[in-house]
């Protein structure tokens, strides 16, 4: 009975990491490929991890696959968001299918202050329109 | 076939093939960014691997070295994306 509960949790976790392996190399875009790494593969590890502790039955394996499992689900997006951001004020490009880039204009280069509004010192502003190809 | 087997000879070649692919990734990508993205889902689905392999193994003394290359990943990833932003406010 157990080992159809693993049979199950680990295929679920290997399509999942296969589907992000796959859409990181499809995705067009470095934000969309951010997303893919921060929800397909953190949701298959913590599959696998979840199996892993239904496999051993014990009480230290579980409490540590539940401590990697929370590390990483709780580091996943911080660390999604840092390198967004630093992306962001590089100037990657977003997709030229992209519709709207909501923080365009809002962003200050000197001051790495991030506005509600558009400033009115443009010279100041991150403005991928503006900037050259990296 | 038992669950080892299963392990063996199908989920172990899928997750090689995902990083294979993710590998592919890491070499390729056309900014700096791809890069550090890349390396980031590789230690994560090699915590996926270690996993794994101590299932078939029987081992859960494994899952220390997946807890340690965890706090590896958020660190190598703060820490690139910290100095990037530096080098650019540099300019």
């Amino acid at each position: 009975m157990s080992s159809v509960i693993i049979v199950i949790l680990v295929t679920l976790g290997t399509l999942f990491v296969l589907l992000s392996a796959i859409g990181l190399v499809r995705m067009p875009d470095t934000y969309m490929r951010i997303s893919v790494n921060t929800k397909a593969a953190t949701l298959g590890v913590g599959l696998i991890l979840v199996g892993t502790a239904v496999f051993f039955n014990d009480l230290s394996t579980t409490s540590r696959s539940l401590v990697i499992i929370l590390f990483v689900f709780l580091t996943a997006p911080v660390s999604a968001h840092l390198i967004g951001r630093a992306s962001y004020f590089m100037g990657v490009k977003l997709w030229k299918g992209s519709i709207m880039d909501d923080l365009r204009g809002k962003y200050q280069k000197n001051s790495y202050i991030l506005k509600s509004e558009i400033d009115d010192t443009p010279e100041n502003n991150v403005d991928h329109s503006k900037m050259n190809d990296k | 076939m038992t669950l080892t087997d299963y392990l063996y000879y199908i989920i172990l070649p899928v997750l090689a093939f995902s990083v294979l692919l993710i590998v592919y990734r890491f070499i390729k990508g056309p900014s700096i960014a791809d890069k550090i993205i890349a390396l980031d889902v590789l230690i994560t689905t090699g915590i996926g691997i270690i996993g794994v392999y101590s299932i078939i193994h029987g081992r859960s003394t494994f899952l220390d070295t997946a807890m340690i290359l965890a706090l590896i990943a958020f660190l190598s990833t703060v820490a690139f994306s910290y100095y990037l932003e530096k080098r650019n406010r540099k300019k």
